[in-house]
């Protein structure tokens, strides 16, 4: 039998190399004559090891990385084939600490499978989650979901299970399932590796959706910056359908469920759901004011499931295991596990699903190894550009909804963003307000007006003219954001703007005298 | 990078017919037109208001909405660097400003010899290495200085 490699197609791996090692390790393998299959997987999330290169073994798989083109010979010649030596052997995956660590429900198959194989899929136990899902029918369903504590991963934190059962009760002719992959938040990236690495999960999730809420067609919207993901997914949706498990008879059963994918045009706004429905609808990304709720009239005006694509792809684990199980992870009102990422200056930066409750300071320090740099760390911006920034005084808190809110902070869709002591918080403050002036849509004053203002006096306070009026302004522009936007993005923007504000006052001090100062 | 088509009224049509036939076709339709003129032709609009019976201020809302769709054609490459936080933290911000001294245009220009067109993105879901950037769709990660000077040698 031919030896098994495998090595990750995810983008952030071909970001670093991947397709060339890739390219030589199919040149060698045939300048070699060896009878070795080479499969392309997601990635499992260990980004600072990147490329990842794995082997099958008769002691399951042993991984190598990061490694390079110029590495293949070496490796060939060395252990490779059989998880021997190299200076690049890491072991087998699940044992490195960052993997161990970890509870994977959401994201188990990630990076082990071949996202276009459904007999692989099978095999890691997938569809078990549906084939429950056709014998316990709408209510068992939505039960099970209710009972699982899943709350919306986008960042809102609704609970599935009640959105689920207003669509459900709710008559029309027609009903649709909408997935949210449009995760422009800078620091995550847990919907592309899954799309990448295991779209099956999903479409797996959005079956049940539909069959719970009594809806046959589903929408994938998927921001064009992930032009990988959109063509795995797409495939895949091609593969279901030749297999059986969507078109008009789901798996054998009475159950209809197609999927169309759809492309976002670079507006970060359209991850906000109204916006996004309006956007498959052909229309600008306008929110919506709300009521009434997608739950009743979502999309083409029909009752609509918008779901982020996390809480999508973690319903089958639930169907499949049940939602007591799910349930008995986490802390609190935060049930089951949550897909962190961990980004930017992160000496081990990476997927890292976790049960609710691991302190900030446990992610950032124990987990992520500390800054890249090396430096000390000054600032973890959490939940993305709406996401407050936290100093290392606060790293005790616990990740979960309740406590960062308590915090005056979010988990939004579960990024976190380290910055080390270079970083000068009044231009993260003014670039929160630049973010949300270039992608706002427009549509309520505080946001549209709000962020171009918010730049402008945030120039005018480093710029030392009347600072401490021009700092009431800013903390009174925020206060009206807040309350008076229509959708999170004016509403959350003052979140990493009074956080930087009121953890780094010193950052706001008037640029040139404090340049003379540090001479 | 793929050529693009030059204005032909009959290939935008066969676009808009074959495209129209779904409901919410306005951003399918709109991609699959720049895919293959590289940017979004003037002369579409009103076709594809026509086709999808609203109106052509309806239409040109749309397109000026959506960062992507261009309203003439970029240069033979382009060049996405990531501005977000992530990209930030690991002197993503330095990175650009050297880049742009070095193309000698800004985000949003072309160079004079229509050989690359430099556009500001957010995010790339490449955050856990960064500074990222998209050269004709292709991904990159940890980049530096030496990796732009390697892209723009490999674009001619």
């Amino acid at each position: 039998m031919s030896i098994r490699l495998f090595l990750p197609r995810d983008a952030a791996a071909v970001a670093v190399g991947a397709d060339k090692v890739a390219k030589r390790l199919s040149l060698e393998i045939a300048a070699r004559g060896l009878d070795v299959t080479l499969t392309r997987t997601g990635s499992r999330g260990l980004f600072w090891l990147e490329p990842m290169l794995e082997v099958e073994t008769s002691a399951g798989r042993i991984a190598y990385g990061p490694v390079t083109a110029a590495d293949i010979p070496a490796l060939l010649d060395g252990g490779l084939l059989t998880g021997g030596h190299h200076e690049k052997r890491l072991g087998r995956p699940e044992e490195i600490t960052f993997l161990a660590k970890q509870n994977r429900l959401t994201f188990v198959r990630c990076g082990i499978v071949d996202p276009f194989s459904l007999d692989d899929y099978r095999a890691a136990g997938g569809l078990k989650g549906l084939e429950k899902a056709v014998s316990a029918g709408p209510t068992g369903i939505i039960e099970e979901v209710t009972k699982s504590g899943l709350r919306g991963r986008g960042g809102a934190g609704f609970p599935t299970g009640i959105k689920w059962k207003t669509v459900a009760d709710t008559a029309a002719p027609r009903k649709f399932i909408v997935c949210n992959a449009d995760e422009g938040d800078s620091g995550t990236f847990a919907d592309r590796m899954l799309l990448e690495g295991d779209p099956f999960c999903l479409i797996e999730g959005m079956i049940i959706a539909g069959i719970a809420v009594g809806a046959t067609k589903g929408y994938v919207y998927i921001r064009s910056e992930y032009p990988d993901a959109v063509d795995v997914f797409t495939a895949a949706v091609e593969i279901a359908g030749q297999a059986g498990l969507l078109g008009s008879s789901v798996l054998g059963s009475s159950h209809a469920f197609e999927i169309e994918v759809r492309t976002g045009a670079g507006a970060y706004v359209c991850g906000e759901e109204t916006a996004l429905l309006e956007s498959i609808e052909g229309k600008r990304g306008q929110v919506r004011a709300k009521p009434p709720l997608p739950a009743h009239k979502g999309l083409f005006g029909m009752p609509t499931v918008i779901n982020n694509l996390i809480s999508l792809a973690t319903v089958p684990v639930i169907l499949d295991k049940g939602g007591a199980f799910y349930a008995d992870f986490g802390l609190g009102r935060s049930r089951g596990t949550m897909p962190i990422q961990i980004a930017g200056n992160v000496k081990h930066g990476g997927l890292f699903e976790a049960a609710f409750g691991l302190t900030l300071g446990e992610i950032i320090n124990d987990i992520g190894g500390g800054t890249l740099s090396g430096r000390p760390v000054k600032a973890v911006q959490a939940g993305g550009p709406l996401g407050a920034y936290f100093p290392p005084h606060l790293f005790d808190t616990p990740y979960d909804y309740e406590a960062f809110a308590a915090r005056d902070g979010l988990i939004g869709h579960g990024g976190l963003v380290v910055f080390d002591d270079t970083v000068d918080m009044a231009s993260m403050a003014r670039f929160a307000m630049e973010f949300c002036a270039i992608e706002s849509c427009g549509k309520c004053t505080p946001c549209r007006i709000g962020s171009t203002r918010g730049v402008e006096v945030v120039d005018r306070i480093t710029a030392g003219i009347e600072p401490e009026k021009n700092l009431t302004v800013l903390t009174d522009l925020c206060q009206t954001m807040k309350f008076g936007s229509l959708c999170a993005l004016g509403g959350f923007t003052p979140y990493p703007v009074m956080s930087a504000l009121t953890h780094y006052p010193d950052d706001f001090a008037p640029r040139a005298p404090r340049a003379a100062a540090a001479e | 990078m793929p050529g693009f088509e030059p204005w032909n009224k009959e290939l935008a049509q066969d676009i808009i017919t074959s495209g129209a036939k779904i409901e919410g076709a306005t951003l399918p339709i709109l991609h699959a037109l720049q895919e293959v003129f590289g940017h979004v032709p003037e002369e579409s609009l009103p076709m594809l208001a026509h086709a999808l019976n609203v109106s052509r201020a309806e239409v040109h809302g749309v397109v000026t909405f959506y960062h992507d769709f261009r309203e003439k054609p970029a240069g033979r490459h382009v060049l996405k660097l990531c501005r977000a936080e992530a990209c930030q933290s690991v002197g993503g911000n330095e990175l650009a400003e050297r880049t742009k001294a070095r193309l000698g245009i800004d985000f949003g220009e072309t160079t004079p010899d229509g050989k690359l067109t430099l556009e500001a993105t957010y995010c790339l879901g490449l955050c856990a290495c960064a500074p990222a950037a998209l050269m004709d769709g292709q991904v990159v990660g940890r980049l530096d200085d030496a990796g732009v000077a390697e892209l723009l040698a490999e674009a001619r």
